[in-house]
């Protein structure tokens, strides 16, 4: 009834390639940034802004490039961790070296230098695929991280390799309090996105797709393998780096190499899976979903092991959270191997004749 | 006649020996491969899961032997379990959604070994000495350890019977029917499902090898897990199929890490184990992209 397309006619090119094309899709995602830019940072405390929302969001954007690599191109990458170091240690660096540089160009040239790195690592796929690819990536991974706490020019010879943000500021405003951090966070992420979701649809992301469903086939039909893969890892690792100097920038402050391992990699395929491969709105999901599971453990065990009298200590709490995860994953696999996103769109299609089923 | 070239084969040898510890583990990847196409990333979780088990039942009192016993039933249950539970609902899905299911056992695994038996670390001893050989390194001026001699024994035995029984029984010719192909197997009456369980099983079984045998080098703990990425490169390396590609490049990855390490290591600041053979084997895979005695690939369109 609320929800569908009739009566909604589009007369010109422009309405008919918008990104959001139904008048209620459009209402929805204006209240939502209504809602993130104006009623969060009033009423939203501290805690809430700086240890869930901003790491949320930054976890989206790179569950949002590792998307566009996997759900999208079809390219398996483990070593998304290490794409987000880079942009980390680049906007370091960047801001370190060129005086008075603004920190948005810092961000987008870290996600350059992500985005190299990131085709450096690809050149293997036009050769390989599926899992010796995956396991490909993880020398990435290990590389790079090798790499940064190695040469201590990166981290401009810091002990261990720890480095700390440095205070910065936008058109004259210092972005130092969590309100400042999360605008600017969500400013960007929703530009990215956007971006993302325009990008789906393009020629290039329907190039993308046609080499995930099958690359022989797409290379027949006059799609070039070699642009388009090596597109895909950077595009995906732009998003990543931009998503790596983001979590030193606006969540961390402090960052080690260390913080970029193999385990961050998977949260972020974990993301994908759980919230939806070659989906933006999954991105999103699979992201709000990792971040609040431990959160909402923590809240709710404590009172089960009261109400139960069984002793619950924080070992098992953060082994109960392995094992959720794992569950979880291999649940989302079998029953809705497209995720929360899927979902959503199930949804979507009941709202469309709701409250009339027939 | 110690000296450079003594030093260059004490460190060739001891590559190859730790080589032959990495094939370990990449053995169960291969069982689990060439018989289901499931890329299983739980092996290195597998391996820590039958480590810990087996080092707490032992820490409790129970017979070294009965241990081991326990341990293998706790293992083929876990088999046939993860055949009931993850794969049966997955058959027919793209082998990437097979491979993300087993990171999902990864997590769960260790959750669950952790969770029951703690987290903290255990020594383990199986009676054999990490320790130079002296006789050895009197005749030759060379310093090798008596377990990794030991542990290339049991590997060595380990492949022979695995050998033996893929060529020679009927399970294992059945089972090379199924890896060939699923449908086909099905066809001529090879029940799919046990044929899961039992590889599942076998590379449980090989998994708690492994896990003793780097449960005693470096003590049962949650480091064990990161094995599995090491037996990664062997993999590629060696081709996802076969059980001589696990040992060859086993050996492979083992010396060339070893020599690269001391060696080239100096010269760049040193730690490159944890990433050159990826590198290696990266680089390898440019070549020949099947792997060492992988099977070629013909795309279809």
């Amino acid at each position: 009834m609320l929800y569908r397309e009739a009566g909604q006619f589009r007369a010109t090119y422009a309405e008919d390639q918008q990104i959001f094309p139904l008048r209620q899709d459009r209402i929805g995602v204006a209240a939502l940034l209504v809602f993130a830019f104006v009623v969060i940072p009033l009423v939203g405390d501290q805690y809430w802004l700086s240890a869930i929302l901003t790491p949320f969001l930054i976890f989206a954007l790179a569950a949002l490039g590792l998307n566009i690599l996997t759900g999208y191109a079809g390219q398996l990458s483990l070593g998304t961790a290490a794409f987000m170091a880079v942009g980390a240690f680049a906007t370091y660096n960047f801001v370190l070296r060129v005086p008075g540089i603004p920190i948005l160009v810092a961000f987008v040239l870290a996600g350059i230098c992500a985005a190299l790195v990131g085709i450096a690592f690809g050149l293997p796929s036009l050769r390989i695929k599926g899992f010796y690819l995956a396991v490909a990536t993880l020398a990435a991974q290990f590389f790079v991280l090798w790499a940064i706490q190695r040469i201590g020019w990166i981290t401009n010879y810091s002990a261990s390799g720890v480095i700390t943000a440095q205070n910065y500021s936008i058109l004259g405003i210092p972005i130092d309090t969590p309100v400042s951090k999360y605008v600017l966070t969500l400013s960007i992420v929703t530009v990215l996105a956007l971006l993302a979701k325009n990008l789906a649809r393009s020629e290039t992301g329907r190039a993308f797709m046609a080499v995930r469903d099958m690359d022989v086939a797409a290379s027949v039909i006059g799609i070039p393998l070699m642009r388009t893969k090596l597109l895909a890892f950077a595009i995906s690792s732009f998003y990543c780096g931009v998503a790596g100097a983001l979590y030193a920038y606006t969540y961390l402050g402090t960052v080690e190499p260390e913080a970029f391992n193999l385990d961050l990699s998977f949260r972020i395929l974990f993301m994908i899976i759980i919230g939806g491969v070659g989906s933006v709105l999954g991105s999103f999901l699979g992201a709000a979903f990792i971040v609040l599971l431990p959160i909402v453990l923590n809240y709710v065990v404590p009172p089960v092991s009261e109400a139960t009298g069984i002793e619950i200590s924080h070992a098992i709490i953060s082994n109960l959270e392995l094992m959720i995860f794992g569950g979880l994953i291999i649940f989302f696999l079998i029953v809705e191997p497209h995720g929360l996103a899927r979902l959503w769109q199930i949804g979507k299609e009941k709202l469309r004749l709701w409250p009339f089923p027939h | 006649m110690a000296g450079p070239v003594s030093f260059f084969f004490e460190v060739l040898f001891s590559g190859l020996l730790a080589g032959v510890m990495y094939s370990l583990v990449a053995l169960g990847f291969v069982l689990i491969y060439k018989a289901s196409g499931v890329f299983n990333f739980a092996q290195g979780a597998m391996v820590f899961f039958a480590a810990l088990t087996f080092v707490s039942l032992v820490e409790r009192g129970v017979n070294f032997w009965l241990a081991m016993a326990i341990t293998l039933a706790v293992m083929i249950l876990l088999g046939i379990l993860t055949e009931r539970v993850v794969l049966r609902p997955l058959i027919n899905q793209p082998p990437i959604t097979l491979f993300m299911a087993t990171i999902g056992l990864t997590f769960f695994l260790e959750g669950l070994s952790q969770g029951i038996w703690g987290a903290q670390p255990h020594g383990l001893d199986i009676g054999i000495r990490d320790e130079p050989m002296e006789w050895l390194a009197d005749r030759t001026g060379m310093f090798l350890s008596q377990f990794d001699l030991f542990a290339s024994g049991i590997a060595a035995v380990l492949v022979t019977v695995l050998a033996l029984f893929f060529q020679r029984t009927r399970i294992g010719r059945a089972l090379r029917a199924v890896a060939d192909d699923h449908q086909a197997a099905l066809a001529v009456g090879i029940p799919l499902k046990h044929i899961w369980a039992i590889v599942w099983a076998v590379a449980g079984f090989v998994a708690l090898v492994a896990g003793l045998l780097w449960g005693a080098r470096t003590g049962v703990q949650y480091a064990l897990t990161f094995v599995a990425l090491k037996a990664l490169p062997v993999l590629i390396l060696g081709g996802f199929e076969s059980i001589a590609g696990a040992i060859v490049g086993g050996l492979i990855i083992g010396a060339s890490e070893k020599l690269a390490e001391v060696y080239l290591g100096p010269y760049v600041g040193g730690g490159i184990e944890s990433w050159f053979p990826y590198v290696l084997a990266l680089a390898f895979l440019l070549f020949r992209p099947e792997g060492l005695f992988g099977e070629k690939h013909i795309d279809r369109v």
